[in-house]
């Protein structure tokens, strides 16, 4: 598979990935909102701080209001991160590599784009809002299935699975770390009915509530931060987009599942067996934020190391050029 | 709606041959029509810009700045082309592909043609076409012009005319594919009623063309592009699809060794033969254009090794320049003794100095065209000018004169069209579809580019023309 090729499916499903991600964000502040005591004010700067966003949107916006961070997030064609450009960018992958995917996956995108472009130019408001997220999930998640259904599981579907799943990793934690700026109306109400309603609007967010209770009964802080950080099955965990997204990058370097030939699979490799043998204790004894921070650092340097391996066009000179060629 | 009220007016119409009467093979098309109940047509038509919205069935226009892209405006009244104009028209076109060919192979050599007078030796070599680099060229099984569009139009006396040769790097087939797949999902009954012949042939046939010049049981093949901001980048990925190659862009290319390889995941991967979409001038930096960043250093020189197959040839660009199409009559004649089977429009050549008197006394009833343009770009069309425009033009002819040639105006035959919920006769052209492999292959069927605008002579895409299905008969 040609390189350039190999980087636009990557990046196509980590546009749609995010693309969904930003929904959830929405949804979750929107949630959380909803559930405030009243006379309590909306909290929406957690949601541009967790995107990682913020200084674009201090200059853009100034003050985080309600309507500003939904704009940034949604709407906002100068926001890179934003679903609209999220999908600009997606089907322009896509065009890209049109002849590797199949009719349906890009007659999908292509729907997708036009719904997310017609939704923006008409106006998101209040109460068009939800239907709007819900859309873009369900989009999202329609891609997803045509691309499972449609795409030969060979080299580009491990690469657009690979990238859906990094994606995803980071933003659950993102999703997870708006509770840590979520501020409460005081400390003493950590663990109390208020806070447990918002672990589950989070919970819900993330399309996780039904799954957790199945596992954990009640909602309480810590098994909540467990289920969607450390559970092995459930697809939107952060341990298990590591195991699926190891497996495709081995799939692709075609490495036995205990090797680790290049420097992609060593990354990835030993931030999942960390993944492996970590537990909540360790985890809240560094403080959750910090923990979050220190794994999508890690996530970036995976990153780049796909990109050295697979993606970037060096120039070929003599020597290496010899060694390649067989 | 009242079909038995359309107008052809005064010019051909491809489907009635007067008011009231159809040609017998649009009998039964606007029978149909006509049974369908009031509104159904604009229905349908509808539901056809829908598919192809979704499609993603877009070109782009340059020089545009909003998002490149447009969504290619269709019409769902085909064009019917009976099966003995086909015949005349499938016959003609083989007959100009291998003199064409021959011609430049002739060039590129010995240069008999010139030698012996019929085409002006200076023509030649003034032409923006003609490349330095390319003499003593041996192309692979001695083809040059492997795939041609060569544009056809039909004017009053009801016959067909040759309007211009693309011999370089022709577009439009893939709208020729996805216009009858949207017109199979729009008019279903009709297919089960006429007997049209199909084009989806034309991949495969492309592929055999393609694999016909590498020696090797398997060769790769792969499409070069210029990229997603290309205008026709969509049909680049449709072609690279329906074949099952890749599509490259000169970035994933590189020469090692004197040979042609792309950069995968996996390492290089030699590559054996190149339908390039590029323009010569883009191929190669080290033979061409040293400021260009799109070509592949090196290719031209793999190339004339017989490393790599490249198609179509550099240098056709010969073949297909406008000043050069007035003496195709003549190249037909002397390469093989035939009269040409198509004919050719009257044109004034601007360098010649009596053609170009004539064109200067007669602008206001010429049209006037730049040699080395495609796209309806730099086109004056004497009747609809201001008196300023002719004049801009008639400066352009005095400084640069082997640059222009004229031809009458033509009054294009027309087809009727859908506007608002009936039937209008619009002007239009053909672009059938020539593949020269080990046989010469016509596709049956063709691009045919209808000028949306009431009146309007222009059919090109990025000067408001739309498409049409076209039904060769069988």
């Amino acid at each position: 598979m040609l390189s350039r090729v190999a980087s636009s499916i990557y990046w196509l499903n980590r546009y749609i990935e995010r693309a969904e991600n930003y929904a959830r964000f929405i949804e979750v502040n929107l949630n959380l909102t909803l559930d405030l005591p009243r006379g309590t004010a909306e909290q929406w700067e957690p949601l541009v701080a967790t995107s990682g966003d913020h200084e674009v949107f201090a200059n853009r916006y100034g003050k985080a209001t309600k309507e500003a961070v939904i704009r940034f997030l949604s709407a906002d064609a100068a926001n890179p991160n934003s679903i609209l450009s999220c999908l600009v960018a997606a089907r322009e992958n896509a065009r890209s590599v049109r002849e590797i995917i199949s009719t349906d996956m890009w007659e999908q995108i292509n729907r997708f784009h036009l719904m997310v472009r017609d939704a923006v130019s008409k106006g998101l408001s209040s109460h068009n809002l939800h239907a709007f997220l819900s859309d873009v999930k369900a989009a999202s998640h329609l891609f997803l299935g045509i691309t499972d259904a449609t795409m030969s599981h060979g080299e580009g579907w491990h690469f657009a699975r690979l990238g859906r799943l990094l994606e995803r990793a980071d933003k659950t934690s993102r999703i997870l770390d708006v509770k840590y700026f979520m501020l409460l109306p005081t400390v003493a109400e950590v663990g109390t009915p208020f806070d447990i309603i918002q672990w589950s609007a989070l919970l819900k967010s993330a399309s996780a509530l039904e799954m957790y209770c199945k596992q954990h009964g009640r909602i309480a802080p810590n098994p909540v931060v467990e289920f969607l950080i450390l559970n092995p099955n459930f697809p939107r965990a952060i341990r298990y987009c590591l195991i699926k997204a190891e497996d495709s990058l081995h799939a692709i370097a075609g490495s036995e599942s205990d090797r680790h030939n290049n420097l992609a699979e060593k990354r990835l490799g030993r931030l999942r067996s960390e993944m492996d043998y970590i537990d909540m204790t360790e985890i809240l004894s560094g403080g959750l934020h910090e923990f979050f921070d220190g794994f999508q650092f890690k996530l970036n340097r995976i990153d780049d190391a796909i990109y050295e391996t697979f993606f970037a066009l060096r120039p070929v000179d003599g020597v290496m050029a010899e060694e390649k060629i067989q | 709606m009242k079909f038995s009220q359309y107008d052809p007016g005064e010019f051909y119409d491809e489907l009635y041959e007067k008011t009231g009467q159809p040609r017998p093979g649009s009998a039964l098309l606007l029978r149909k029509f006509a049974s369908l109940p009031e509104g159904e047509l604009r229905k349908r038509q509808q539901a056809a810009e829908r598919v192809i919205l979704n499609m993603g069935m877009t070109f782009g226009v340059y020089g545009s700045n909003d998002g490149h892209e447009q969504i290619f405006p269709f019409d769902i009244v085909p064009r019917i082309v009976e099966a003995t104009d086909w015949g005349l028209i499938e016959s003609g076109l083989r007959q100009r592909m291998r003199a064409l060919n021959l011609f430049i192979d002739d060039v590129y050599h010995n240069q008999k043609i010139l030698k012996d007078g019929v085409v002006p030796t200076e023509l030649v070599y003034s032409g923006k076409g003609f490349l330095q680099a390319c003499m003593g060229l041996n192309p692979p099984r001695g083809i040059w012009c492997h795939i041609a569009g060569i544009d056809l139009v039909r004017i009053s006396d009801g016959h067909y005319y040759v309007l211009e040769d693309n011999m370089r790097c022709p577009s439009g087939v893939a709208y020729v594919l996805e216009a009858r797949q949207v017109m199979k999902r729009t008019f279903p009954e009709l297919f089960d009623a006429y007997r049209v012949r199909p084009v989806d042939g034309y991949p495969s046939q492309l592929l055999d063309t393609l694999r016909y010049l590498s020696d090797l049981p398997d060769p790769t093949v792969v499409i070069l592009t210029p990229g997603i901001y290309n205008s026709a980048y969509y049909e680049h990925s449709l072609l690279a699809q329906k074949m099952g190659v890749e599509l490259v862009e000169a970035n994933d290319l590189v020469v090692v060794d004197g040979s042609v390889h792309m950069r995968t995941t996996k390492g290089l991967q030699r590559v054996d033969v190149i339908y390039r979409r590029v323009n010569d001038d883009y191929l190669d930096p080290l033979t061409f254009r040293r400021d260009s960043v799109l070509g592949v250093p090196g290719l031209m020189e793999s190339y004339k090794k017989g490393r790599v197959a490249l198609v179509n040839a550099p240098g056709t660009g010969v073949s297909d320049d406008k000043a050069i199409y007035a003496y195709v009559p003549k190249i037909i004649k002397y390469y093989l003794a035939e009269e040409p089977i198509l004919r050719n429009v009257p044109t004034y050549v601007c360098s010649d100095e009596g053609d170009r008197a004539y064109v200067l006394e007669h602008l206001e009833q010429l049209v006037v065209k730049a040699t080395n343009e495609a796209g309806g770009y730099g086109m004056m069309i004497g009747p609809h000018a201001s008196k300023q425009e002719r004049e801009d033009c008639a400066h352009r002819i005095l400084a640069d004169p082997r640059n222009y040639i004229a031809q009458p105006t033509l009054a294009l035959s027309r087809v009727p069209t859908l506007v608002e919920d009936h039937l209008e006769g619009r002007h239009v052209d053909l672009r059938p579809y020539v593949l020269y492999g080990q046989d010469i292959y016509v596709l049956p069927g063709g691009m045919t580019r209808v000028a949306l605008r009431k009146g309007s002579l222009v059919v090109n895409s990025s000067q408001g023309g739309g498409n049409k299905d076209t039904w060769v008969l069988s």
